[in-house]
């Protein structure tokens, strides 16, 4: 019997202005019941419809002529996740939950502004990473006191999770150290598992000279070779991107502080803040996939409420996924 | 059989002469050498230019803490540490102008921190 295995799943991401939401579905029909069967199998649990969000680079205590307004948007994407129809089971946070401060104590109070605003979320099961800027001072100290490892696996309806840290090092690698732990988690999971690792740089050479690489992402995404039905997700580069290489499809995070241009413009340089539109360019992602379909996917720039009007929220509100 | 004196005098002078080219020539390729300091958040000097073709030794050091010193095209991927001198010998192979980055983090300006290689 053979699949296509992007039906494995619908994921598809919703209109939330900020974010990215995945909703991952069974297919309705007989043989993707099957291979739902088998995945539950090889996986411990079946796979079932559920949705989370991807929510990148806040960068809590950033204070800077590409946005004043500090947290807003942070605040902003809390509020209107959490007036989805439907809550998400998960929030995964790609890296840069704060900005960086020489002073450890100045550091640790951002930390603990970032949980207070994270916590108002309906959704509680809020899984990070670490960005450079998080950890890139003190080898990840600071996150682990606050959420635990920096690299760690989980399952969740049949699709196994699987957060990596390229941050904690100085380099922007994985490690060797690492990389024998995500062979070993690897092990247990047919090549047919549904797999979405999530990290805070791009695991491919995106643009090495503004640091948008892993050194060793190849290593990472060798030994995901095989498994056919990978989706990386990652921020760090403050843009939307999408990268598909052989079995694995890579999405970026738009940023909730600025946004930085395109990998081919000359300079990087952030976009200058807008305050006709101040959150511009902090819109989602629309991903779907059908039957024997590629991933459909829609990219969506939305503004806030506050400031342009109730288009985005009305928009956010009418998506049927949802 | 001995060598008459004059005859020993000329060898002497060909060799002597022959010595005296020969580091000349070898002048001609030693390396450029080019002294660069890294410190929190800037190299210095922030720009070089290199010749295709042409052997380049790069020395580095750091003034205050650990940074890197990466440019995948030109295939340098080094760190410089405090109190050593990293050297780097290259021969650039393609012409181009390239931005090598501190790649290790160095601090909260560490993603401004890069300089321009220029291969003519």
């Amino acid at each position: 019997m053979t699949f296509d295995r992007r039906s494995f799943l619908k994921i598809s991401g919703a209109a939330l202005g900020i974010g990215v939401l995945y909703q991952v579905a069974p297919l309705a029909s007989a043989e993707a019941s099957e291979t739902f069967r088998l995945l539950g199998r090889h996986s411990g649990e079946a796979v079932t419809p559920f949705s989370f969000i991807q929510l990148s680079d806040a960068h809590v205590g950033f204070s800077g002529p590409p946005d004043p307004l500090g947290t807003k948007a942070f605040e902003r994407a809390v509020e209107m996740v959490n007036a989805l129809p439907h809550q998400p089971d998960l929030v995964l946070f790609t890296g840069d939950l704060t900005h960086d401060s020489e002073d450890k104590d100045v550091h640790a109070k951002r930390m603990q502004n970032f949980r207070e605003i994270a916590g108002r979320l309906k959704t509680k099961k809020l899984m990070c990473v670490p960005g450079e800027h998080d950890a890139g001072l003190d080898g990840g100290a600071l996150f682990r006191e606050n959420f635990g490892p920096t690299n760690y696996s989980f399952d969740h309806r049949g699709v196994h999770f699987i957060a990596l840290d390229n941050v904690s090092r100085a380099k922007p690698e994985v490690g060797a150290e690492q990389l024998a732990w995500l062979k070993k988690d690897l092990a247990r999971f047919s090549k047919s598992a549904p797999i979405v690792v999530f990290t805070h740089r791009p695991l491919f050479d995106l643009k090495p000279e503004w640091e948008w690489f892993t050194i060793d992402g190849d290593d990472v995404m060798n030994a995901l070779t095989g498994y056919e039905n990978v989706t990386v997700l990652y921020g760090h580069i403050h843009r939307d991107d999408e990268h598909h290489e052989g079995h694995a499809h890579h999405y970026a995070a738009r940023s909730l502080i600025f946004a930085f241009p395109e990998p081919t413009a000359p300079v990087k340089k952030p976009y200058p803040f807008d305050k006709d539109q101040p959150f511009k360019r902090l819109g989602i992602r629309v991903l779907s996939a059908a039957p024997k379909q590629p991933l459909a996917v829609q990219d969506v720039e939305l503004t806030l409420r506050e400031y342009s009007g109730l288009n985005g929220i009305q928009q956010i509100l009418k998506t049927p996924t949802l | 059989m001995r060598l008459p004196h004059r005859r020993i005098t000329l060898a002497v002078l060909l060799v002597l002469g022959v010595v005296a080219l020969v580091p000349h020539r070898t002048r001609a390729q030693d390396p450029k050498v080019i002294n660069i300091t890294a410190k929190r958040f800037e190299f210095s000097p922030n720009q070089i230019t290199l010749k295709k073709g042409e052997p380049v030794k790069l020395l580095l050091t750091s003034s205050d803490v650990v940074h890197g010193f990466f440019l995948k095209p030109l295939k340098i991927d080094e760190i410089i540490e405090p109190g050593k001198t990293t050297e780097v010998n290259l021969t650039p192979q393609t012409a181009g102008t390239f931005l090598l980055i501190c790649d290790h983090f160095c601090g909260v300006g560490h993603a401004n921190m890069n300089m321009k290689v220029i291969v003519e």
